[in-house]
Formats: C-alpha cells, structure tokens, sequence
C-alpha cells in the first residue's frame, strides 16, 4: 500500500500504515509531537491546532490555522505541516510564542500551542498591516449593504490584527485579555523569518493518495472523472470535502466506513467565476478561500462568513461540504436560499442544475444522488440591495444556530418591496424558504405596518423545535425579531453611545 | 508585622515574573499526563463502559469484548483486591452493580490502542433492570432524597425580626451548575515498577487522595503507590476529587496485566461522567428597614448533590458562611441540605459553594431594590460589613475597613455615578438597544472547613554548587502556584530566582499533602517551603558569620549574595554552600506549615473557619439587545484585595481569569439535562464544547480594568500575601446585576427584575418580555413616558 508522506517542522515523515480515520492530531502525538492537544475533538477548542501550507491567491503559499482532530491525516499526503514545536523553542520561541509567554497568556498552558498556531497564522496573514491604522482597517471591513451594527475597533489591534483569527481557540484560565494584549502587540514578520520567506514559493501541489488499513480506505482521486467514478462503482462511499463534519463523526460517535473519498483539491471543484449575470463559486473552496476571492461582492456571504464557526473551521469546511451534509442548522445554506442560489450537480452522466430551494428533502437528505458531486454554486446577478444574516445562538463567536435568517431584499426607488427572499435555518427538518413572509412583504411599502405584519407571518414560518440551545418558542419569535431588527437596522441610525 | 509577612530587602516575592513554565507552554513542550503516555511504548488505553440508564440494576456480560481484536482485558469488580471503591465516603463503588446516572462507569475495557478499547467497550453486553431516578432537586425534595448532613448557620432570632421588619419580601431563587472544561480532560497513566511500586502519573489535585484511593483499592500500603503530578491543563476542583477512580482503574489494569496503562477521557466521557459545580435552588425572606438596612434574613438552600457525597456537605458548608457575601445581617437562620439525584456526582469547583451561597444575597438584593425605590448600589453600599461586625457564625470581619475603601475607589475609578447618568439617557433615546451598569462587592474566607487540611510539608534541596531544588505538596494547574513557590523560596534563601528549580509534585517526597484547593496553596505550600528555606539559611548564617565576622543575626542574603553587616564582608552563595558542606552542616531541610488561630465546630456552625477574608469590589457594564436578548460586555472595572502580591502577573491572570469564568457561570453556560420520562431520562443534553459554551474572545469585556488594593499586607500569611483563586470569580456578579439592570430599563421603573441563571440570550430575552409587558418605560432624564411609536418597533408584534 501507498506510504504517505508529510512533511512536519520540515522533516519529511513517512507512514505505511495510516488508518483512513487517522486524524493529524492522533497522528503526529504518536510521533512524539505533542504539542497539539485534544480538548474537545470536534473542531470547538482550537487546542491541536496546526499551520498548513495552503495555496495563496497570489499563487505562493498561505499559512493556513487548521484543527489537527477534523483532519485525517491521508489528506495530508505530501504536505506541509507546522506545529508549535516547529514555531520556535523556548530557547528561541517564535514571536507569537514569545508575546504568548511574556505577558500572562498562558496559565495551564494547555490550549497554548494551538492559540501559538492560530495567531502565527495572523502573523503572516498576507496584507496584515497593509491597511494601516485600526480605524481604516476597520471601516475597510464594514458592510455597507447589510447595515448591520458591527464592534470592529474591538476586534483589531493596532497591528491590524485582526481578533476573530482566534475566534476558534478557547481559553479556560485566562479570561483572554493578556492573550489579545499579546496578540495586539505583534510586529510583522523578521526579513530572516523563513515561515515568512516560505510564503513566495508555492504550495505543496495536492498529490493522488491511496491508503488501506484494516479494511478501510482513503482515496484521493488524481482528477474529477477519477472521482466520479469511484463513486458510480461504490456508491456508499464517503465523500469529504474539508472533513470538519467528517471528523466530528469519527472522533466523537466512532464512524468507520470502508471508503472515504477526499475531494476538496479538485481543481475542477475550485474555481470562482464571475459573469453579468451570475457568480459561480466553486464547491470545493473553503469558505476562507470563498470570503478572500468574492472580495465583498456578496455583502449577505460577507456577513455569513465571520459568523460561521471559526477560521479553523473556515479555513477547511467548503460550500459543497455544507450543502453535502445537508444540516438543518447549515448556515451557509440559509445565506444561499436568500440570494436564490442554483447547484451545478456532476455525475459520470453529465451535468444537472437544481434550485437549492429543492435540493433539500429531508432530515440531511437530498435530492443529490450517490454518484453525484455538487460542482458550483451559482448565485444569480443581480444581488439584492438589501441583505442581512442574522444568526440567534448562545455565544456570538463560534457557536451553532438556534435560528439563522438569510435576507435579501430588492427595495424600489419608490420605498415598496419589488422581491424579497428569506432563507430560515433551524426551524425546520431542511433549512427552508420563507415563502409566506416573502409573499406578505413584496408589494408593499417598507415601513413599520407592512414589517409588522410580515414579521407575525415570519413568526409562524417552519416548525421550530425545543432542544438543549433554545425553545421553540423563542426560535419563532426570534424569526419574527429578526425582521423586525432588520427594519430597525435600515430605517434608523443607531443611537451613538 | 509577624515573621510570617516580613518581607527582606531585594525579595524576590512582588516582582512581576512570567509563568515558570510559559516559554514550555508556547512552544509546545509542556509535558501533561497523557503526554508521557504518547511517548511510551506498550501502553494500554482503558476505556468505559458508560450505563445508558440513570438508574438501573445491571448485568454485565464482557465477552463480546473479549472477541475484538486489540482487547487484552475488561476490569470489572473480580479484579478489585482491596476496596471496590473510588472516594472517600464509602458511596462511590468504583465497580457498582447499581447504575447510578447515566454516564455511570460500569467497566472498563484495556486495549492495545484507544481504538481497540472503544470497540471493546462496545461489545459488552449490558443488562438493564431500569430503577425509578431522581433527576432535579424538585424531584428529590417531593420524594425526601437527601444525603448527609443538613446544617444551619443562626444567629439571633430571624423569624421575630421578619415578623417587625418594615419591608418583607420573599422569593425563591435557582442557580444552575457549572462545567470545569479544564482543557485537558482527566488523564491518568501507571505501571509497575522494577521494585513492584505502583507509580501513577496522575492528573490530580490532589495526590495524596489519590495515592490512598488507590492503595486501598489495590488492597496495598500506602507506601506501595506513588502518584506524580507534573502540571494540569487546568482543575478548578474538578480534579479535587474526580481523578481517584480513574487512577485506580489506571493502576488495577497495569496490576492485573503488566503493562503500563493510561485513562485519558475524551471530552464526552468527562462531561458525562465527572461533577460539576452543584446546582443549587433557594426560598428566602428577607426583612428591611425603609433605608434599605437588611434586618433579617431566612432562607432554605438545597443543592444537587448528585448520586454520591463527594464533597457536597463542606461545598455546602461555605454556601451557607456565604449568604452574608460581605452584608451585615442581624439576624438570620440558614438552612442546608443536600439532594441525592441520579446525575453526576456533584464536586468542588472554583468558589465551593461560595458562589451559590452568595447568588442568595445578590439575588435578593437585585430584585429588592427597585420595591424599596433604592438604586442597587446604593443598597449593596449600605449593608456592606462595618469594622468589628461578625459573620453570621461569629468570626470577627478583620479589615472589613477595606472593603468600603475597595467600594469608594471601583465608584470612583469606574467613573460609576457619571456613566449611570449616561447610560440613563442612552437608555431613553434607545428602545431596543438597553445599557445597565452594576457593582457588587466580595468577601471570601480564606482557609479549609476541613481544619486538618491547613497543614502543608516541603521538602528543599541546596547543592553543593549552589543550585537549590523545592518540593512540595502542592500541585501546579495553571494558577502559577509553583512560580510563587520558586519565589518564595529565592526570597528566602536570598538566591536569584534561575537558581531554583521546582520538582514535580511526588507523593514520596512530601506525603500526606493537601488538595490544591480552597485558594490555600500559595499560603499554605509557601509556609512551608519559607519555613524549610529558613532552617538552612539559619543554618548556613552560622557558617557565615563564623567566616564573614558579626552574629548571625548581622548575615544578609541576598541576590546571590551573603554580607555580614558587621564587617561589610560578603561571599557568593554557592562558596557558602561549599564551604558549609565541608563543615558537614545539613544543607537541606523539611519545612512544615499550619495555619493559626482556626477553630471551628461543623456541629454548631460556629467559630473561626477562616485565618482572614479575600476582598474585592467589581462594576459591570452591559449592553443587551432587546430582539434577541443577547448581551455583550462592554467594561468591567476591578479593585481586589490580593494582600501583597507575592507575583503579580501571576495574581492579575487569576483575577481576570475567575472573573471570566464567573461571567460564563452567570450569562452562558448552561448544563441540560433530560428531564423527561423518555429513554433517555437523566442523560446530559448539553455533552460536548458544541453544545456546552464557554466564554471565547466574544465574552471579554471591551474595556477590561483590574487593580490590586494597594498596601494590603495580610499578617497572617506568607510574605504578607493573600489567597487569590478563587474570590474574583465571584466578582462576576457585577454583570449579572447589570444584566438585570439593562433588562429593567425595557420596563417601568421600580419594577423587580426576575432573571433566570444563567442569563442566556434566551433567558434574558424572556425577562425583557416580562419588563415590556408590565408597562413602558419612564425616561427618568426627562421624566415622563417614552412614547415615540417609530421608536418601538416591536411593540404589538
């Protein structure tokens, strides 16, 4: 069987005999790297997070913060990988290591190496520091179509740094002030610095992989028609694109299956184009990727972004993983309702389109068969003026939806609503549309009555449910809130403290 | 000042030092518990057999296990051969027969690697004969199950004072429990070594406990078992008690088959099978005079103790020495009980019951004031404890003068009155946008219940180069315990701070030690570290005077130095140290150390539990949005009262870190547990950090201020220092009371606030709904009713 090959610190490390569910965090503590920690294993703490050398967008390398539990380490295969022992020693930390230690931002010191992964991640952020001072760096970020209330001189430093970068990293001693203060005190980069140097050369390209142990499988396929059909021959294999639902599975309700297929390095699956009428974003981007290549050009995706999961999470979990698993609690499918988004499905017979409003069938059923792949999302042009996301949860950083609203509103020059599309997660089996409030709002004026009354419809949308995050009935009435904030957001300032 | 406080000049104690172990930390070296166990080969990984009941009678067939490959064994009760129990009470069977929760370890099975063990575990086939369970206190208090004691704190006669008192009020109030989430989840590795010795690599706050836990289960002396600790990814009292079973299953599977064996929880386990911070319900009358004096006070507090003791009666010993927070209450009469439900075993965590014995006061104080058209600051400022008042079970409140002079300086420096004027017009010109702003205050006794823990043992080391080494019974958990240490023992030696390194914490080399807990292991771990370091320096002044010329009372040793004051001559330490050795002076010591002056009667509820009080004062200010109640932290100010700081980065990390974690308490995290006569009765809904939430970036405050009383020296303990981990984590009732003072502003003025705890997004979004209901709101700058309709857009929806 195929060895594979990861390069860690540097040093080319090489297996023969990787378990398909072999996550890197399990794999490099057996290789006395332990510097990463478990603390939760499902991708929440931050606590084994790692540095991979993903590709740029200029074509050199990112280094890119990801959670050592969620990934398997067969997708790994031929690269590279740092850890904090990589960063520095004590005899020489890193500088976020020594930021880290100077001041009181680690206490047990547990989660340390992965904040350490998480903020050096930051640290060579291409761009950091290029926008200058707080207050343009923060402006720079500030949507102005979804004219939501945003707190962004909080969550930047001086240095640019920007805060939600450890969005995905818990602390139980701290209470993190000393670990922003530590943050917010970073330079950039040294002239010698090689993680830095090593951002001009590309990444490591992604490599066909096959491994087999005890029965089961990984397999990277070398292209898309390769993948299509394995998954025609086997159709009860798993597809991964990003494994952040993947490894929640394994790691924490034992999933084993015979074949997983890792599809998230197809480049056919990774394209982002534009035309006048539509943007098609390609299923296998991560939504890190998604968020730096729209470049704002979906303000409702711009708002998602910062509130789905964390940048750990971001920065491997994919559109097409989202739609795939099919989460009633998928936030990415909400945004996408609202903006009216089409799937490209792929199959060794050729190409369908479906309406992502019919995608949907059931509790994370679909109408995608098993030997399809979702190849692009496509969003219609033109966008909506009026676009918001509104997300209910318990936490505001890193949490998962009670309620999730998508808006995208088209209002008239003349103040009446000309379309509006509502996507709702959490309230249902699917994440669905609001097509009784949608109706109740298009026609009429956007004022007070008309929201009033649409927003008792939005209340009544769906089937909420009582569970361990919320009531059913605060889920409905906050599906009535949301409308009624949105208005709030538009129709007035906010009061300045 | 005693000799205990005096600090020398060039102390090495008061300087602001990083962690010991920071630059370990960062870059990943840091070695934990189940670290060791990646580095070592051969380990079994043994893994739990979890009941799905709450309560149950069960039979256990583990053959199936026995059939997976990579399965070496399942340690079920045939392999106990001592005592077949995991706690201190004799209620904990570490094998039972009886499910008691759900979660409930039934086996345990030892594979080759985790992987092999979880498919073992899978396979065994368990039998349930279901039981009826208990699972809120409710439920306990209907059906009379109660464990242990059932104490009262009295004092005069609460019911005749109600009776006069101008101003009654009554009510009930409930906290929820709490989540430790240290980082790193239980972890425990042991073998047997060449000599038969069990050594256990243990992840444990307590290794003294655990050592005996373990020896009896294993039916061997004490002296069979050493338990090392190296450091833990946190404890917070939930590796007080919790580890000793799992431990004990650790050393029974490397016993029973040669190997060396290691217990690591995923975090699931550790959530469904370990306690938590109890639980507690309360019904209380309150009796006031028109100015808002507390006159009387009478109140039933019940914990959830869960299905064993553990440590639930001293947790609900300082509850109940912790209504009065920092109030004077003339008369009052407070009772304890404990429930036994089928849940986790309920356990210490940072505070012990102090929190919940405080949230009483607080809770009453909060929803009072408005009745008594009292603003609450000015109410908690009235009530706060007078120099030469007593608590409720008569210890004089020594300096009780610092806790007014904490309160005047967080109202000055938090700007108090001046920002609540503006919040009060922001207030008004905002209907779905509410600010509040709150100040509480904190008194904490310092010093076990439990009198016989305030011992503590060190054992130091000085080579002949100079170079010193400290034991001692302490554990390091992150609180920088050992960094104080390195400290005090520099200070004393009069040694730079490089030429002191600290050992792992062994029960062979200081035995009989103390939990880490109860804030105690700078006072009590550095009196006895002082304590050793004083016997050879007093030792090694002989040596010195006899070279240097003076007394040895004229020898100072400082930074490495040793002068003699008479004859200004001086010597570098290590050429003492030398010089002494060919002396054949002894150049290392024990040290011993308990704390004075403590009597106190669990019978009566009576006497001097504490050697003195932890104070601290903290104002709050929130901003919660009226749509969906959420709730953001916009500045918190903190004056505590730290004595002299022995290190002072060290004492600001705690602080601001309870605090936090105080916060998360109060407004977010939230355990769930299945009620229902379902399935899955008595199973935790809330088992994983997706579900459980505890604060991240967006919890801190905006503007985050902490300051340390100044002058503060405490006499009564190591360099004049105070205990510091766990007082500031009820500083966070701050933002709960502003919480409630955000929430009472979407309602009429002089209405009471009703708030459920934690005060999640959702729970305050239904208090906002109950204030909005009662009525609009009074524009108290202006004086009349917000009437501004476009201004309310969720009125009538």
């Amino acid at each position: 069987m195929q060895h594979i090959v990861v390069t860690v610190n540097g040093v080319e490390l090489a297996d023969g005999e990787v378990a398909a569910h072999t996550t890197t965090l399990d794999w490099l503590r057996s290789r006395g790297l332990t510097g990463a920690k478990e603390g939760c294993a499902e991708g929440e703490c931050g606590a084994c997070s790692v540095l991979v050398a993903a590709p740029a967008d200029d074509g050199g390398t990112a280094w890119t913060a990801v959670n050592a539990c969620l990934l398997p380490i067969a997708a790994l295969d031929g690269q590279e990988v740092v850890t904090a022992e990589g960063l520095g020693t004590p005899e020489a930390p890193h500088p976020v290591q020594a930021a880290l230690a100077a001041d009181g931002g680690s206490q047990c010191g547990y989660c340390t190496p992965g904040f350490a992964c998480s903020m050096a991640a930051e640290f060579y952020r291409p761009g950091r520091g290029a926008t200058g001072t707080t207050e343009a760096a923060a402006s720079a970020r500030r949507e102005p179509h979804t004219r939501e209330p945003a707190h962004p001189a909080h969550d930047h430093g001086p240095n640019d740094f920007d805060l939600h970068a450890l969005a995905g990293n818990l602390c139980r001693c701290t209470g993190y002030r000393p670990i922003r203060d530590a943050a917010f005190s970073l330079g950039a980069p040294d002239a010698a610095d090689p993680l830095a140097a090593r951002r001009e050369r590309p990444a490591p390209p992604p490599r066909a992989t096959r491994v087999e142990h005890d029965g089961e499988r990984f397999v990277r396929p070398r292209d898309l028609d390769e993948a299509l059909r394995m998954l025609h021959d086997e159709p009860g294999a798993t597809v991964i694109a990003g494994s952040t639902d993947w490894g929640v599975d394994v790691n924490l309700r034992g999933r084993r299956t015979p074949l997983t297929v890792a599809i998230e390095h197809l480049t056919e699956l990774r394209e982002l184009h534009a035309t006048d009428s539509a943007i098609e974003v390609g299923a296998a981007l991560s939504l890190s990727e998604v968020q730096r290549r729209l470049g704002g050009r979906v303000p409702l995706l711009d708002a998602l972004f910062p509130q789905f999961a964390s940048p750990l999470i971001r920065n491997r979990a994919t559109l097409g993983g989202n739609l795939g698993t099919a989460s009633p609690i998928g936030d990415a499918a909400t945004a996408l309702l609202a903006l009216d988004a089409r799937l490209r499905l792929v199959s060794p017979d050729g190409e369908r389109e479906v309406d992502l409003a019919e995608y949907f069938t059931g509790y994370r059923e679909t109408v995608r068969r098993p030997d399809e792949l979702i190849r692009a999302v496509r969003i219609p042009l033109p966008l909506a003026n009026l676009a918001a996301f509104h997300k209910v949860a318990k936490r505001r950083y890193d949490d998962i939806s009670s309620v999730a609203v998508g808006f995208a509103i088209d209002l008239g020059d003349d103040g009446t609503v000309a379309a509006a599309r509502i996507g709702l997660g959490g309230v249902a089996a699917t994440p669905i549309r609001a097509r009784a409030t949608e109706a109740a709002l298009t026609g009429r004026r956007w004022d007070l009555d008309a929201i009033r009354e649409a927003a008792s419809v939005l209340g009544g949308e769906g089937t909420p449910m009582s569970d361990h995050r919320a009531s059913a009935e605060y889920r409905a009435l906050m599906l009535n809130r949301a409308l009624l904030k949105l208005y709030r957001n538009t129709a007035r300032e906010e009061v300045p403290a | 000042m005693s000799e205990l406080a005096a600090r020398p000049d060039g102390a090495v104690v008061g300087r602001r030092v990083a962690h010991e172990s920071a630059a370990q930390h960062a870059t990943g070296v840091a070695t934990y518990t189940d670290d060791l166990a990646a580095r070592r080969a051969g380990v079994l990984t043994a893994w739990p057999v979890q009941s799905e009941h709450a309560h149950a009678r069960i039979r256990l067939d583990v053959a199936p296990a026995l059939e997976v490959p990579g399965v070496v064994h399942v340690l079920t009760e045939a392999d106990v051969p001592g005592v077949n129990d995991a706690g201190a009470k004799g209620d904990e069977p570490l094998f039972p027969d009886e499910a008691r929760y759900h979660g409930h370890a039934l086996a345990w099975v030892l594979g080759e690697s985790a992987e092999a063990a979880r498919r073992g575990a899978a396979a065994v086939r368990v039998e349930y004969e279901p039981l009826p369970s208990i699972v809120t206190i409710a439920e306990a208090v209907e059906q009379g199950s109660f464990q242990g004691f059932a104490p009262t704190v009295r004092r005069g006669d609460a019911a005749s004072a109600l009776a006069n008192a101008p101003h009654v009020v009554e009510g009930e109030s409930f906290v929820g429990g709490q989540e430790h989430f240290y980082l790193e989840t239980h972890a425990s590795l042991a073998h047997v070594d060449s000599e038969g010795q069990v050594f256990l690599d243990s992840s444990t706050q307590h290794p003294s406990e655990t050592q005996e836990i373990v020896a009896h289960v294993l039916g061997v002396p004490a002296h069979r078992v050493t338990v090392q600790v190296l450091r833990l990814g946190g404890g917070f009292g939930g590796k007080e008690m919790q580890p000793h079973g799992l431990g004990a299953v650790a050393a029974l599977g490397a016993v029973r088959t040669g190997r060396p064996v290691r217990v690591r929880l995923t975090r699931t386990q550790d959530l469904t099978m370990t306690g938590k911070r109890h639980p507690y319900h309360a019904t209380w009358r309150a009796g006031f005079d028109d100015d808002g004096r507390i006159l009387a006070l009478e109140a039933t507090l019940t914990a959830d103790g869960g299905w064993s003791l553990d440590l639930s009666e001293p947790v609900l010993g300082r509850a109940l020495c912790h209504v009065d927070n920092a109030y004077w209450i003339p008369d009052i009469a407070v009772h304890g009980r404990i429930a036994k439900t089928n849940k986790t075993s309920q356990t210490a965590f940072r505070g012990f019951g102090g929190p919940q014995g405080m949230f009483v006061i607080e809770d009453i104080l909060g929803r009072v004031a408005p009745r008594l058209g009292i603003d609450a600051a000015t109410l908690r400022e009235r009530n706060l404890y007078r120099p030469g008042q007593t608590t409720p079970y008569g210890q004089e409140v020594r300096h009780a003068e610092r806790l007014q002079e904490i309160w005047e300086r967080v109202r000055t420096e938090s700007a108090f009155d001046e920002r609540r004027a503006a919040i009060a017009r922001f207030n008004a010109g905002s209907p779905d946008v509410k600010r509040g702003l709150a100040m509480t205050p904190v008194k904490f006794g310092i010093s076990f219940t439990f009198t016989a823990y305030n011992q503590a043992g060190a054992l130091v080391h000085v080579y002949k180069d100079g170079s010193v080494l400290v034991n001692h019974g302490g554990t390091e958990l992150g609180q920088g315990l050992h960094t104080k240490m390195l400290q005090v023992a520099a200070t004393a030696l009069g040694v730079p701070l490089a030429a002191v390194r600290l050992a792992p914490t062994r029960t062979d080399k200081v035995p009989n030690t103390s939990a880490t807990a109860a804030s105690s292991g700078a006072d009590l771990n550095g009196g006895a570290v002082k304590h050793a370091c004083d016997q050879i320096r007093d030792r090694l002044a002989d040596v010195a005077a006899a070279h240097l010329g003076g007394d040895p009372g004229d020898i100072r040793f400082a930074d490495g130095i040793v002068a003699s004051s008479a004859t200004e001559r001086g010597m570098a330490f290590a050429e003492l140290v030398e010089t002494a050795y060919h002396e054949r002076v002894q150049l290392w010591a024990a040290g011993f150390y308990r704390t004075e002056g403590l009597g106190w009667d669990p019978a009566t509820m009576q006497g001097t539990p504490f050697r003195y009080f932890a104070y601290g004062a903290a104002a709050a200010e929130v901003e919660v949005d009226g749509f969906t109640g959420a709730t953001r932290l916009r500045r918190v100010d903190i004056v505590h009262d730290v004595g002299d700081s022995l290190s002072p980065l060290v004492d600001l990390g705690q602080v601001e870190g309870a605090f936090m974690q105080g916060a998360g308490w109060l407004m977010l995290e939230e355990l769930r547990w299945d009620e229902t006569d379902g399935p899955g009765r008595g199973r935790l809904l809330t088992q994983s950090a997706s579900t459980y939430k505890l604060p991240s970036f967006s919890e801190l405050p905006d503007e985050l201020n902490v300051h340390f009383l100044e002058r503060a020296r405490e006499d009564g303990a190591v360099y004049g220092s105070k205990a510091v981990g766990e007082p500031p984590f009820m500083l966070a009732f701050s933002v709960r009371e502003a919480i409630r003072e955000a929430v009472g502003a979407f309602g009429p003025a002089g209405r009471s606030v009703e708030l459920a705890s934690p005060a999640t997004p959702e729970a305050v979004f239904w208090a906002i709904e109950a204030a909005r209901d009662a009525g609009a709101p009074v524009d108290e700058t202006a004086g009349e009713t917000v009437t501004d309709a476009a201004a309310s857009v969720t009125a009538g929806s």
